[in-house]
């Protein structure tokens, strides 16, 4: 079993294929998007292959130190420049093909004409522990 | 509280409900239900007869579950109605449990989480937490799982392959939480062996109890990995050796080599230097040729090619390597090691770079960045 992390993003991705901002949508759409994510989550939790879902608020700051005794720095945000993650879905899967697929799925979910969106998903495996026997 | 029997006793008190007409599914909610009302009730009122007590507590939790289950009544009353069958046909229940867990329409991480379940004992939540998933997500895979099998027939006679297969999983890809995987599949594995007498088995316990020998010598007080050349070996357990050792001889004069019997050969050659100078590469290259013709895997063939390097120089290290795959895992590490040995240390610290970037692992990840950085501070000296 390996973990991934299935990505998306608002910015820095690909254009999706049904390219409309969700705020162009009309409410039926948005909220049979919203169905179907849900619905996707509770799916994976039935065949034991979900983890974790989260997403984020667009809203972010940079943050550095600046030297023992004095307090951080702060930047950003930095609207049009940045990749911007809008959230995450960690999968455990018996197979890369397997997170394929439901990455695809994900992709698919319904946006503006209730068509599906076909938004680009990032698959990034997660570092497994060690093995014991490698020799 | 021993944890320890009622973990032994799990697969028993399976077994036993399944012979009194209990479903195999609902046999083991019951235990498992039972286990929990155990943990709970056994600290401050302990039973005399610890298996009876579980064997009734799980008995009336079925026939809870099964009156709660409206659309089960009918098939409880005929349960019910069973004559229970006699010990005289018993065959042995937890060897059928093994089978069961290991069947091999199950996917490879349900029936570990079945088998840890139901012949480990272990409960939901100490399997979620062994593989770092939520509860929820662990239950529904194990009654998935359950579901999967519910159409074999638990007397059937099941092969000891895919059982060995699911028990390394267990004791080679866990995280270290709270559950010691490794010690559990040792356990798993060695209740096996005194019930089955198959040399594969010998050969799989003597392997894990090679490798587990060496566990406090295999990371350093930082949590770093400590390669085998460089381990500790006063910290190696001699007492696991031993054992690994004699399981290891016993199986192979029966003369039907397997590739868990190999393997097990190869770490007992480690086991058995004194240091890693006295190693006998030749004998490990040997038994790397045995490992190839039995599974003719490129992963054998990888770990060949540094057995060569040590037995015959790096060059026939490298010469091994080619015509192999180089997207395999773990290739440009080996590559790296063998190119640094045979004193080409800018192609090392170029290969050990890229192979930090595709470990799987964390440890293995900081492990090869250091050998590459240690190799580019030196050039730059």
């Amino acid at each position: 079993m390996t973990k991934y992390l299935l990505l998306k993003h608002y910015r820095g991705a690909p254009a999706a294929v049904n390219d409309v901002p969700m705020d162009q949508w009309t409410p039926e759409e948005f909220s049979a998007h919203m169905q179907y994510m849900q619905d996707f989550a509770a799916r994976l939790e039935g065949t034991g292959e979900f983890v974790d879902g989260q997403a984020l608020s667009p809203e972010g700051t940079f943050v550095r130190s600046d030297g023992e005794g004095r307090p951080p720095v702060t930047d950003g945000p930095f609207a049009e420049t940045k990749d911007l993650i809008a959230g995450w879905m960690v999968i455990d899967v018996d197979t890369y093909e397997r997170a394929l697929e439901l990455a695809g799925e994900l992709s698919a979910a319904p946006g503006a004409g209730g068509k599906p969106i076909h938004e680009w998903l990032e698959v990034r495996p997660f570092l497994a522990a060690p093995p014991t026997i490698t020799e | 509280m021993d944890e320890a029997l009622l973990r032994t006793l799990t697969p028993t008190v399976i077994g036993i409900l399944v012979r009194r007409g209990a479903d195999f599914a609902a046999a083991e909610d019951a235990v498992q239900d039972a286990l929990i009302e155990a943990v709970r009730v056994w600290p401050d009122d302990p039973p005399r007869d610890p298996k009876g007590w579980l064997v009734t507590v799980a008995w009336r939790k079925f026939l809870d579950a099964g009156r709660a289950d409206t659309s089960r009544r009918q098939r409880e009353v005929r349960v019910e109605g069973e004559p229970t069958p006699g010990p005289g046909e018993m065959v042995d229940d937890t060897l059928q449990l093994y089978f069961l867990c290991a069947h091999p329409s199950l996917t490879p991480a349900s029936a570990v989480a079945l088998t840890l379940r139901a012949v480990g004992g272990l409960t939901t939540r100490q399997i979620a937490q062994a593989y770092l998933v939520p509860e929820a997500t662990m239950a529904q895979r194990i009654s998935r799982a359950k579901r999967t099998v519910s159409g074999v027939r638990f007397n059937q006679p099941g092969d000891v392959a895919t059982v060995l297969r699911v028990l390394y999983l267990v004791f080679n890809e866990g995280y270290s939480g709270d559950v010691d995987l490794a010690g559990e599949a040792i356990r798993l594995t060695r209740q096996l062996a005194a019930k089955t007498n198959h040399e594969e088995v010998a050969g799989l316990l003597a392997l894990m109890l090679l490798h587990h020998a060496r566990r406090p010598a295999r990371t350093g007080p930082d949590g770093r990995l400590v390669p085998l050349a460089e381990q500790d070996r006063s910290l190696w357990n001699t007492r696991l050796i031993a054992e690994g050792v004699d399981v290891l001889h016993t199986a192979l004069t029966r003369d039907r080599l397997g590739e868990f019997q190999a393997q097990a050969a190869i770490a007992a050659l480690h086991a058995d230097a004194q240091t890693a100078e006295e190693t006998d590469w030749v004998q490990i290259v040997e038994w790397y040729d045995e490992l190839v013709r039995l599974t003719d895997s490129p992963v054998v063939r990888l770990n060949r090619a540094v057995a060569v390097g040590e037995a015959d120089g790096p060059r026939a290290g490298l010469a091994a390597l080619a015509g192999l795959d180089a997207a395999l895992p773990r290739y440009a590490a080996v590559a790296a090691y063998l190119h640094e040995r045979d004193g080409d240390p800018v192609t090392a610290a170029r290969l050990y770079a890229e192979a930090a970037r595709s470990a799987p692992s964390l440890p293995e990840r900081d492990h090869l960045t250091r050998q590459a950085a240690r190799l580019n501070a030196q050039l730059r000296s």
